[in-house]
């Protein structure tokens, strides 16, 4: 795999906000995940040249789609994109099979229906080519758009929340789909979604876009359990994150002790140490941890991880989703120490969990994360004119 | 029945619809996808025939082919003929009466054309024409289509204009229209009659062929 990927850095103050830079390497998939308005359908379209930034390089495959300070911006025609789009953009007047034909324009005529033939029943649509897309369903429209980004033979293929406009179970359907086809692709892959259990689910690394700006860029567990910032962890949904400071650091174990409203944690493991600069005995930290990093004592007998950073509180709130249950515990009684765990709705019945019951938890040194604390510069409001200087040189 | 007024009625508006075809398209895809300054005034001044009463729009038209206006000494400086009490004043008066009509259901067929559709052609690799000649054209004939026929059974009908701007010329401006007034000044109710029921006719079927053509190319979509 010596072929260069997708390389993109856009910046533009008006009218949409963009500070994005990331790259996708191929045969990878790199979700784009962000909440609405966050810029995420944007940044696909400049890649795709659909829209132009102020500022901006794009390069594929070793060449050059958009480079302003250089002048060159490619049409969309000419960038071998697959794109396909949250509603499909079928040809409402084309059959199936003709809309594949049409993105054929680099294919000799007559291989053209043949290959969009074999397109379709690769995306298992086999006698349904005749049909127009008023006449598929949901999901067989979205493998006709799929179908007719591939027959492009792109460079890059873009999804643009591709499983946005089906139901649950095609959705499903379409996920493994998806999964079982991407083995073979061997361009880069770029998909946009504001669903974080989806980008989990399909994407080997995952860009968090905000207003705009990537924030963080990493594998998606990494980014979802080591969010880089207090606002990456509130967009990748962490809804434990408190401020504390740091007690003492231990270079030998890798060790962190902080202080939480006067409750001493212990942060890290000699298998995963805690980081140790700029996190410095006595500076002030931001921390989180997600859910499942909560462990809820049993009532009956002591388990395993108990001596585990052990807090007493009581269950502020308790609501009950199903098979799941979600628990908000007050830290010794105190509102300003709410910590939000699941747990499964038989275990918290056996243990007769309920709204005001007291309540034991452990938080796992290994799953806390420490972060800088929330201050401008870690919320990333540099000004995207420095940024885009630094990055393109000047700014018109 | 005066046919001589009848072909000459067909012929002012399938020169009409013809001209106006192109225009109509142009225009029309240009208002629907393209933002300016001066749009809304734009816009509004292709709708005013709309609203205007025809004798009054037929009286500045008159003024503007008038013998001392720069439009009547450029036109027939390049034909050499003049523009009032012909049929060529009559079709030029006819193309800016149906501007709307033509314009509008146009504009409106374009504007339905979702972003996403021409975007993805662009993605496909069809360069610009081929998005035009294969995606828009075909999305948007419907409206095209209506356009056409409405300012084809407009341009049958119209009187004050035709009557301004052309007079009563028969063989060269006497509209259907016109004759029909003619015999029912003449107390010839019979010829009046025969003629509207044919001019009914003709206006009845154009406007059934479009929506069965329209109507069954919306139902495949």
């Amino acid at each position: 795999m010596n072929l260069p990927g997708l390389e993109v850095e856009l910046a533009q103050e008006r009218p949409i906000p963009l500070r994005a830079a990331f790259r996708c390497d191929p045969g990878r998939v790199l979700a784009l995940v962000g909440p609405s308005g966050s810029g995420k359908t944007t940044v696909l379209r400049a890649i795709a040249g659909l829209y132009r930034p102020a500022h901006g390089r794009v390069l594929c495959r070793g060449a050059t789609w958009l480079d302003t300070a250089r002048g060159i911006a490619q049409s969309a025609q000419r960038r071998q994109v697959g794109f396909v789009f949250q509603n499909y953009a079928l040809f409402p007047h084309l059959s199936a099979v003709a809309n594949i034909v049409a993105a054929m324009t680099h294919v000799p005529e007559p291989q053209r229906a043949g290959r969009a033939r074999s397109l379709l029943s690769r995306v298992h649509l086999d006698g349904l080519q005749d049909r127009r897309p008023a006449e598929l369903s949901g999901g067989q429209q979205q493998r006709v758009a799929v179908a007719r980004a591939l027959a492009r033979d792109p460079a890059v293929l873009l999804l643009d929340e591709p499983f946005a406009a089906v139901d649950r179970v095609t959705r499903r359907k379409l996920y493994l789909e998806l999964a079982e086809m991407r083995r073979e692709l061997q361009m880069p892959v770029v998909l946009v979604t504001h669903d974080l259990d989806e980008a989990a689910m399909l994407a080997d690394d995952m860009c968090i876009l905000h207003r705009g700006a990537t924030l963080q860029m990493g594998a998606p567990f990494t980014v979802m359990t080591r969010p880089a910032s207090v606002l990456v962890a509130r967009l990748v949904d962490l809804k434990n994150i408190f401020d504390a400071r740091v007690a003492a650091h231990s270079q030998e174990t890798g060790l962190t002790m902080i202080d939480w409203e006067g409750v001493r944690l212990e942060v890290g493991s000699s298998e995963a140490p805690c980081p140790a600069p700029p996190f410095v005995a006595g500076s002030h930290v931001a921390w989180a941890i997600p859910a499942d990093g909560v462990i809820v004592h049993r009532r009956d007998r002591p388990s395993r991880g108990e001596h585990e950073n052990p807090l007493q509180g009581v269950i502020a709130d308790f609501v009950s989703l199903g098979a799941q249950a979600e628990l908000t515990i007050h830290v010794n009684g105190k509102a300003g120490m709410a910590l939000h765990t699941t747990i499964s709705t038989h275990v918290a019945a056996r243990n007769r969990l309920a709204k005001g019951e007291p309540i034991g938890v452990s938080l796992l040194a290994s799953a806390i994360h420490l972060m800088p604390p929330t201050t401008p510069e870690a919320r990333g409001e540099e000004g995207v004119d420095d940024w885009a200087r630094r990055r393109f040189g000047s700014t018109s | 029945m005066d046919w001589s007024a009848f072909a000459l009625s067909l012929e002012l508006a399938g020169w009409t619809a013809l001209l106006l075809g192109p225009v109509g398209i142009v225009a029309g895809r240009a208002l629907a996808w393209h933002r300016f300054r001066g749009q809304a005034l734009v816009e509004a001044l292709l709708a005013l025939p709309l609203v205007l009463p025809p004798t009054v729009l037929g009286f500045y038209l008159l003024l503007a082919f008038g013998a001392s206006s720069p439009f009547e000494s450029w036109y027939r400086w390049l034909t050499g003929r003049p523009l009032v009490f012909t049929f060529s004043g009559l079709v030029v008066a006819s193309l800016i009466v149906n501007l709307p009509f033509a314009i509008q259901p146009m504009q409106r067929a374009f504007e339905a054309i979702s972003t996403d559709v021409r975007d993805a052609a662009a993605c496909c690799g069809m360069p610009p024409w081929r998005i035009f000649t294969r995606v828009e054209l075909p999305l948007a004939w419907p409206g095209i289509a209506s356009a056409l026929v409405l300012t084809f059974a407009h341009t049958l009908g119209e009187f004050g204009v035709v009557l301004m701007v052309g007079g009563n010329i028969p063989g060269e401006t006497r509209t259907v229209a016109l004759a029909i007034y003619d015999r029912v000044q003449a107390f010839d109710d019979h010829g009046a009659g025969v003629m509207s029921a044919t001019l009914l006719g003709i206006s009845l079927a154009a406007i059934l062929l479009v929506y069965a053509t329209t109507s069954r190319r919306v139902r495949r979509l």
